[in-house]
C-alpha cells in the first residue's frame, strides 16, 4: 500500500496547506453571500442606459428624501431590452432608463413595459414626449431631450451652407463633413426621422452625399467630431448637444481653446426644425415595487431632478413650467430653437430600413 | 489466494466501470453546460424565416463580402505581429544572457494586463490628427495638415491588437523554451550546430506546438474582439453580428452570422490540433530544474540590440499607453473629487469575479485534458473542441445565446426563477465567462500535457495509480507551470472583459471594466483613465505572479 495517498490533503491541489483551505472558504462564502437576496420593501430596482457619471446624485437624493434604497445596474439599451426580455416574469427590474426614442419604442412594443397612470406625470410630461395611451396607462415618459446640432469651423465653412441637415450632403461641403458611424443610435434616429420628412428615396440620395462629403470615415464619438473641426481635420460635424455643452462648460485650458475655434448652429430652424432624441423611463411589466418605480419617475418629472439633468448632463428638461439655468445651453440656442415634431414610434420603425440604406450606400 | 485475486479484480473492474461511466456522464454534463449558448445559436438556423433571410440577403449584397475581407486581413496581420514579437523575445530570454534580462523576463508579460480596448483610446487621441503629438509636430515644424498616418484603420487596429496579445505567445512559446530548449541546445552546441542552426531546427520546432497555441489564442481573441474595431471604425465581421443584432432586432440573422465565425473558428481549431497530433514531444528528461545550464552570454553590443528588441514590445503595448493614461488623469481626471470608495468596490468585484472563474475555469479545464488524453476517444475529442469554440465568440454573442434557452425556459416554467437566478446573483456571468475562457486554460493545460509523455501514464498505472490519483500526484505536480499561467490568464482575461460584464452583472457591482467603458462611452476619457490604470494595476498582480511561479518552479 502506498502511504503517500492516505494523506487526505493531497486529494485536492487547491487544499493543499490551511492558507489554501482558508482562501477558498473565503470564496465560497463571498459566492454564497450573493444569493442572499435583497429585502423587497423599501427597495427600488433600476436598469439604467444612462451613462453620465453626473447622475450619482440624483439617484442619492431620491434616496435622501423617501429613504428607499436604490439598486442599479448600468448597461446599454439593447443590453437592457435584450436581458428583460430573458428574465421575463422572473425580472427584478422595478424601473428601466433608456436613453433613445427608438429604444423606447422598441421596449413598448415588446411589452417590456407596463402602462401606469400618475396625475403627476401626465400634468408634467408633454404628450409628443411619451408614449400614446393603451391598457389604462402610459407605458414610457420622456425626462429630458437632446438636440442633434451641426457644429462648423468658420475659417472652413460658411454658416449658411451647414444650416440644414440636407445642405451637409450639398457638393459644396465636399471632403468637409465629419460624423460618428451611421449605425449608432443618435445617427439612426436622425436619419430615421429624415426619411420621415423626406421618404426613403431621397433620404437614400442625401446619405450618399453625406457619405461623399466625409472628410474622413467614420470613427470615433461625437466628442471626436467636435475636435476635428476645431484642429481644421473637418470643416463641419454633427453632435449631440450634451457634449458640446460639456465642453462649453469645462474649466480645462485645452477645452476652451477648442470651443473658441468652433460655431453651432440648429440646423433646419426654418423649415421641419432641429431633430430632437428623447430620454426616458418606464416601469418595467413585471415590477416587484411598482409602488416605488411610480414615485421615482414622478420624482424625475419634478423640478429638483430635471434642474439635474439640466445642470448635471446638459440635457434640456421636459416638465412644463421647469426654469433652468445653463449658460451653455442658453449661448447655444440663444434661448429657445425649434424643434422637430414627429411622432417617436416613425422613428423607431425605420431603424431597419436606415442600416440597409446605409449598407447600400456604404456609410459605415 | 487466486479468490482473493478474483475479488480484487471484480472490484477494480466495478470502480473502474463506475469511475469511467461517472467520468463520461460528467464530461457530457460540463460540456453541454459549455456548449448550450453556441448549441443555440446554431439553433437559429432552423428559424429561418422570410425577414431574416431578406436581412442576411441585403447584407451578403452590400457589406458582407468587406465585413469577411477585413477580418481575414486582421487575422493575417495580428498573426504576423504576435508570432514576431512574441517568438523573438521568448528566445531571446531563454537562449541568451544581456543586460536587463531578468527584467524583460517579466516585463514582457505586462501587455497582458491592458485591455485591447483601453489602449486603443489612449493611442487614439494621442496620435490623431487633433491629438497632442500631431499638434505639437505642427506647431514646431510649420507642417500643416496630417502629419502622421491615422491610427484608426485596419492596420492600426492589428497594431493594437498584436501589441496586447503577444504575450500569449510570448508566455506559452517561453514555458516551452525554457522546460527543455536550454538542455538540447548546450547539447546541439556541443555537437557543433551553429546558432541559427540551432534556433531554427531545434528551438523554433520544439516551441511550434506552444507557438501555435498561443496564436490560436491571440486570432481568436481578435475575431471575437469588438471594442477596438469599433472604436477604430473597422468594419469586420463581428461588427456585421453586432449590426444584425443590435440595430435590425433581428437576433436570427445575428445568430446566423455567428454560426458563420463558429464555423471558421472550428476550422481553424481543428487545423490547430491536427498540427499538434503530428508533434506531440515528450519530455525525456524529467530531473529537476536546478541542473538547468546558463544562457549564452552577449557581448555588450549584441546585448544592448537584444535589449532593445525586447524592450520594444513592452514599452508600445505597456509604457507608452500607461503614460498617456497619467497624463490624461492629472491633466483632466477627477481633478478634485477621486471617488475612491467606490473605486475600491469596482476593484474588489473585477478580483472576486476574476478569482472565482479562474478556479472553476482551470478545474474544468484539467478534467477535459484529462479525459482526452486518457481516452482520446471521437466523443471526448468533439466535447473538448465545443467547449473550445467560446473564445472566439463575441461576448455579446454568447450573452444572447445564453439568454435565449434562458427566456425559453422562465418562459415554461415560471417557478423556476430561472431568470432571476441568472441575473441576480453572478451564476450568469460566471457561466459566461466560462464558456468564453475555459479555453484559455485548456490551451494552456493541453500544452503542458503535450510535453508529458504518455508512458508516464503506463507507468503509473502499473504501480497503480490511476482516476483521480494520477491528476493529483503524477500530472498535477508536472503541469505546475501551466496550471498557475491557466488560472493567472484567465483571472486577467476575467477582468478585463466587458460585453458579458456589463449584460448581466447583480445589481450594485461595478466592475473597474464597466466604469472605463461607461466613462469612455460617455467620451470622457480623463475619467476613463482612473478605471483603466487601476483595470491594469489590478493585472499586474497576477501578471507578476505568474512569472514568480514560472521563475521559480
Amino acid at each position: 500500500m502506498n502511504t503517500h495517498s492516505l494523506d487526505p490533503l493531497m486529494l485536492n491541489p487547491f487544499l493543499r496547506t490551511k492558507r489554501h483551505f482558508l482562501v477558498f472558504s473565503v470564496l465560497l462564502s463571498l459566492l454564497g453571500a450573493h444569493l442572499n437576496l435583497q429585502a423587497q420593501e423599501k427597495t427600488l430596482n433600476i436598469y439604467s442606459a444612462r451613462h453620465y457619471p453626473t447622475d450619482e446624485s440624483l439617484y442619492s437624493d431620491f434616496t435622501k428624501s423617501t429613504g428607499i434604497q436604490i439598486n442599479r445596474v448600468d448597461a446599454d439599451d439593447a443590453g437592457i431590452l435584450a436581458r428583460l426580455k430573458a428574465e421575463g416574469s422572473a425580472s427584478a427590474a422595478d424601473v428601466i432608463l433608456l436613453v433613445d426614442a427608438a429604444r423606447l419604442w422598441r421596449g413598448e412594443i415588446d411589452g417590456l413595459f407596463q402602462p401606469i397612470q400618475s396625475k403627476v406625470l401626465e400634468a408634467a410630461i408633454p404628450p409628443q414626449l411619451r408614449a400614446k395611451p393603451s391598457d389604462g396607462g402610459i407605458s414610457w415618459f420622456g425626462l429630458s431631450t437632446r438636440a442633434r446640432v451641426v457644429v462648423y469651423n468658420p475659417s472652413k465653412a460658411k454658416k449658411e451652407d451647414v444650416d440644414t441637415y440636407e445642405k451637409l450632403a450639398d457638393p459644396v461641403n465636399k471632403g468637409k463633413l465629419c460624423v460618428r458611424s451611421g449605425s449608432h443610435p443618435y445617427n439612426l434616429s436622425l436619419f430615421g426621422s429624415m426619411t420621415e420628412h423626406l421618404g426613403p428615396a431621397k433620404t437614400e440620395i442625401w446619405l450618399k452625399g453625406l457619405v461623399s462629403n466625409m472628410a474622413r470615415s467614420p470613427k470615433g464619438g461625437d466628442t471626436d467630431q467636435i475636435k476635428g473641426v476645431a484642429s481644421g481635420e473637418c470643416g463641419t460635424a454633427l453632435t449631440n448637444t450634451y457634449y458640446l455643452a460639456r465642453l462649453m462648460r469645462s474649466e480645462s485650458v485645452d477645452d476652451k481653446a477648442l470651443v473658441a475655434k468652433i460655431s453651432v448652429v440648429f440646423p433646419n430652424q426654418s423649415t421641419t426644425g432641429t431633430h430632437v432624441n428623447v430620454a426616458g423611463g418606464a416601469v418595467a411589466r413585471y415590477a416587484k415595487n411598482k409602488n416605488n418605480a411610480v414615485l421615482f419617475l414622478e420624482y424625475l418629472a419634478s423640478p429638483a431632478a430635471q434642474n439635474h439633468f439640466a445642470n448635471g448632463n446638459n440635457e434640456w428638461p421636459v416638465s412644463k413650467g421647469v426654469k433652468f439655468d445653463n449658460p451653455a445651453l442658453q449661448a447655444m440656442t440663444g434661448g429657445t430653437f425649434r424643434s422637430e415634431v414627429l411622432p417617436i414610434s416613425a422613428v423607431g420603425m425605420n431603424q431597419i430600413k436606415v442600416q440597409q440604406m446605409l449598407d447600400r450606400v456604404g456609410f459605415r | 489466494m487466486t479468490a482473493y485475486n478474483r475479488k480484487l479484480s471484480t472490484q477494480l473492474c466495478v470502480a473502474l466501470w463506475v469511475f469511467m461511466f461517472s467520468r463520461r456522464l460528467f464530461l457530457f454534463l460540463i460540456s453541454l453546460c459549455l456548449a448550450i449558448p453556441i448549441l443555440s445559436i446554431l439553433g437559429a438556423w432552423l428559424q429561418w424565416d422570410a425577414l431574416s433571410f431578406q436581412i442576411l440577403n441585403e447584407m451578403s449584397q452590400t457589406v458582407l463580402p468587406d465585413y469577411v475581407l477585413t477580418s481575414l486581413i486582421l487575422c493575417v496581420l495580428v498573426a504576423f505581429g504576435v508570432i514576431s514579437m512574441g517568438c523573438i523575445s521568448a528566445l531571446a530570454v531563454t537562449l541568451f544572457d544581456f543586460p536587463g534580462r531578468k527584467f524583460l523576463e517579466w516585463a514582457l508579460l505586462l501587455p497582458l494586463a491592458m485591455p485591447a480596448y483601453v489602449v486603443a483610446y489612449a493611442y487614439t487621441d494621442f496620435f490623431q490628427y487633433s491629438g497632442s503629438l500631431q499638434q505639437w509636430i505642427r506647431l514646431s515644424t510649420n507642417l500643416d495638415g496630417a502629419v502622421l498616418p491615422d491610427i484608426r484603420n485596419v492596420w492600426g487596429a492589428a497594431f493594437v491588437l498584436s501589441v496586447c496579445l503577444y504575450p500569449y505567445v510570448y508566455l506559452l512559446t517561453r514555458t516551452a523554451l525554457s522546460e527543455r530548449a536550454v538542455h538540447l541546445m548546450e547539447a546541439a552546441r556541443l555537437l557543433g550546430a551553429d546558432l541559427w542552426r540551432r534556433i531554427f531546427s531545434l528551438a523554433l520546432p520544439l516551441a511550434r506546438p506552444a507557438i501555435t497555441a498561443g496564436t490560436a489564442l491571440a486570432l481568436m481573441e481578435t475575431l471575437a474582439d469588438f471594442g477596438v474595431s469599433n472604436y477604430f471604425g473597422v468594419q469586420t465581421f463581428t461588427a456585421g453580428i453586432y449590426k444584425a443584432w443590435l440595430v435590425m432586432d433581428n437576433r436570427i440573422a445575428a445568430s446566423e452570422l455567428a454560426g458563420f465565425l463558429l464555423l471558421f473558428v472550428f476550422i481553424v481549431l481543428t487545423m490547430e490540433q491536427r498540427a499538434q497530433s503530428r508533434i506531440r514531444f515528450g519530455n525525456a528528461n524529467l530531473s529537476s530544474p536546478n541542473t538547468e545550464t546558463q544562457p549564452l552570454p552577449l557581448d555588450f553590443a549584441q546585448g544592448i540590440f537584444c535589449f532593445f528588441v525586447c524592450a520594444l514590445p513592452v514599452f508600445l503595448g505597456f509604457v507608452l499607453p500607461v503614460v498617456i493614461m497619467i497624463q490624461y488623469f492629472v491633466s483632466n481626471g477627477f481633478s478634485n473629487h477621486v471617488p475612491w470608495s467606490r473605486f475600491f468596490h469596482w476593484t474588489f468585484h473585477s478580483l472576486r469575479l476574476g478569482v472565482i472563474t479562474a478556479l472553476i475555469a482551470v478545474a474544468i479545464a484539467l478534467f477535459l485534458a484529462f479525459a482526452q488524453r486518457l481516452a482520446p476517444h471521437r466523443y471526448t475529442k468533439w466535447a473538448i473542441q465545443i467547449s473550445s469554440l467560446g473564445y472566439a465568440v463575441p461576448g455579446v454573442v454568447i450573452v444572447v445565446g445564453l439568454l435565449l434557452p434562458v427566456a425559453w425556459l422562465q418562459n415554461i416554467w415560471p417557478q423556476s426563477q430561472i431568470g432571476f437566478l441568472l441575473t441576480a446573483t453572478i451564476a450568469g456571468l460566471i457561466w459566461a465567462y466560462l464558456v468564453r475562457f475555459v479555453a484559455v486554460s485548456l490551451q494552456s493545460i493541453q500544452s503542458g500535457y503535450a510535453r508529458i509523455p504518455t508512458t508516464l501514464d503506463d507507468s503509473s498505472s502499473m504501480l497503480g495509480v490511476s482516476g483521480l490519483r494520477l491528476i493529483t500526484r503524477v500530472h498535477v505536480p508536472l503541469l505546475s507551470r501551466s496550471l498557475s499561467a491557466a488560472v493567472l490568464l484567465v483571472l486577467v482575461d476575467v477582468m478585463k472583459e466587458l460585453p458579458a460584464t456589463l449584460m448581466l452583472r447583480p445589481f450594485n457591482t461595478d466592475t473597474l471594466a464597466v466604469m472605463a467603458y461607461q466613462f469612455a462611452r460617455d467620451e470622457r476619457l480623463g475619467e476613463a483613465s482612473l478605471p483603466s490604470l487601476a483595470l491594469v494595476v489590478a493585472g499586474l498582480l497576477p501578471v507578476i505572479l505568474l512569472s514568480r511561479s514560472l521563475r521559480h518552479k
